[in-house]
């Protein structure tokens, strides 16, 4: 537990230090801020911004700075040499995840400032699980990357198939088809519903799309994990 | 506290460790000497456990080395070439990091860093400090819980005289507090300045062993005493008795400025056991 506590009190730390994550961090709440209350056009749907920035954060934030951070201490050993103080894979990981997960969740709170007060813990309760999902797929690329420079090749397409699919799914009927098997088009469906309409609801379909592709990630997580370990 | 007995290490076909057989006694400097890629690296990972063995025995405080334990293990202090530092903390935020983990106080920090000679450097990143600073940094580290045996993979290599000269300082001031070190290098003369034993190392295995003076004195077979005299000649003498009268009569003579007997060193030791140099790469 106390091990827990000191990775995550060295990433506070570093939350300021390290400007590549930070503006992960901070990029689409204050887009979202920005964009929400500067642009105020007739045709525009209802809350577009905030439910498609919440969504690519989602699918970017997470997913960056977890593969970033994890990569990041195997390129330069510091992650052996915490292993060596007996810091336990589990508890760094946890430690991250942790970090991680509550900095999103920073963002979410302020993204949802402009959602009526009845909305805001069924779209948080959304982001936190969307937000624990990215976070082990990041995961699984820090613990297959030797180093930054593989993680960062390999987060790309990952982010832009998580990311922008959704958003592009908007404009184009094809692409949505096959954004739908995507966890992040699924969350941001289900986004809709909260916001838009009275009662909100996710299908069998959606449900199971998100199962999949939880339970998908943990497999890969595993395999990694068993293969590399964090060395 | 440390014994391997018959160790071997073995990546795919190509044995990186050969039958090495050590005994490390508490309290004293042991220096693993040998060329680039003679397993030097190997062989301080398997006896801190971050690599395992292909074969043979390995004992720590008396206990399989696979055997040990996370408390046993906090007795270790390593300081590996290849492991950094969190580059955009400072040193004394670096240290903060293990001295949490390893619950020791704060107030240790700032003293072991000034002890290291980066007193002034407390609140400089990491990233700011020169290769000589921050290999004292990584040194600090490996110290800062105070551990009972410490390794170091050549704390030295490629370093400035006076970082050279500040870390030598800690390694013989650590052994003064009843530490026992571990220090792999391919350095002769800090090899032969530290080490109360030293092993040799060339191509996994160990080719001589002992006090560093002992092994020059074994392979000091020429026997000859170089005499400078104060014209400036040199002369070389057996060191035999019949060479008795010759020095007796320089020295009478008033023309014998030095006399030095011809040992070797430990790096044409090496060169005469193995036929390469230790600067040589592997
Ligand atoms: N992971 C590895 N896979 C294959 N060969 C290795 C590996 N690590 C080290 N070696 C080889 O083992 C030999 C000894 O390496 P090392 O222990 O690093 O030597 P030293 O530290 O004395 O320079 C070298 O020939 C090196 O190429
Ligand atoms: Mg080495």
């Amino acid at each position: 537990m106390r091990n827990i506590l000191m990775v995550i009190e060295k990433q506070i730390k570093d939350t300021f230090k390290n400007k590549t994550i930070l503006i992960q961090f901070i990029l689409f709440p204050a887009m979202t801020l920005i964009m929400e209350n500067a642009i105020t056009m007739k045709d525009m749907p209802e809350l577009f911004f905030t439910r498609l920035f919440s969504v690519m954060y989602i699918g970017m934030a997470p997913l960056t700075s977890t593969a970033a951070i994890i990569s990041e201490e195997k390129e330069r050993n510091t992650l052996r040499v915490l292993m060596m103080a007996n810091v336990k894979p589990v508890q760094y990981l946890i430690g991250v995840g942790v970090y991680v997960w509550s900095i999103c969740m920073i963002g979410a709170c302020v993204m949802a400032t402009g959602l009526p007060g009845e909305k805001v813990p069924a779209y948080l309760a959304v982001m936190a699980v969307g937000f624990v999902i990215s976070i082990i797929a990041g995961a699984c690329i820090g613990i297959w990357s030797k180093n930054q420079m593989a993680a960062t090749s390999l987060v790309m397409p990952v982010m832009m198939i998580l990311s922008f699919l959704p958003m592009i799914a908007i404009f184009n009927g094809s692409v949505e088809k096959i954004s739908k098997i995507f966890y992040t088009k699924q969350i941001m469906d289900l986004m809709d519903g909260i916001i838009l309409k009275e009662t909100a609801g996710i299908g069998r379909f959606g449900l199971s799309v998100i199962v999949i592709n939880s339970a998908l990630l943990i497999v890969f997580f595993l395999l990694a994990y068993r293969k590399k370990g964090l060395e | 506290m440390i014994t391997c007995k018959g160790l071997c290490k073995s990546y795919g076909d190509k044995k990186v460790l050969d039958g090495i057989d050590l005994d490390i006694k508490d309290g004293s400097i042991i220096g693993l000497l040998g060329p680039s890629g003679a397993g030097k690296t190997t062989m301080i990972k398997i006896l801190t456990g971050q690599l395992d063995a292909s074969g043979g025995s390995v004992e720590v405080f008396g206990k399989d080395v696979k055997n040990l334990t996370g408390d046993d293990k906090r007795n270790f202090g390593i300081m590996m070439d290849n492991f950094g530092v969190y580059e955009r903390f400072t040193c004394r935020d670096n240290l903060k990091v293990y001295a949490d983990i390893y619950g020791v106080p704060k107030e240790n920090i700032e003293k072991i860093l000034e002890e290291v000679g980066l007193g002034d450097s407390i609140k400089k990143p990491a990233s700011a400090l020169s290769k000589g600073m921050k290999a004292r940094l990584r040194l600090a580290r490996a110290f800062i819980h105070s551990p009972k045996v410490i390794f170091l993979d050549e704390p030295t290599s490629g370093l400035d005289p006076q970082s050279m000269r500040s870390i030598h300082k800690m390694i013989t001031d650590k052994k003064e507090e009843g530490c026992t070190i571990f220090l792999a290098t391919h350095n002769m003369e800090e090899a032969s300045k530290l080490c109360d034993e030293i092993y040799l190392l060339n191509e996994g295995k160990i080719v001589e062993k002992g006090k560093p003076e002992e092994i020059c004195r074994r392979y000091n077979r020429l026997k000859k005493i170089r005499i400078h005299l104060t014209d400036g000649k040199d002369m070389e003498v057996s060191a035999g008795s019949e060479s008795a009268d010759t020095i007796n009569a320089l020295m009478r003579s008033g023309m014998l400025e030095t006399i030095h007997s011809t040992e070797p060193t430990l790096e044409t030791v090496f060169l005469e056991l193995t036929g390469r140099g230790l600067q040589e790469a592997g």
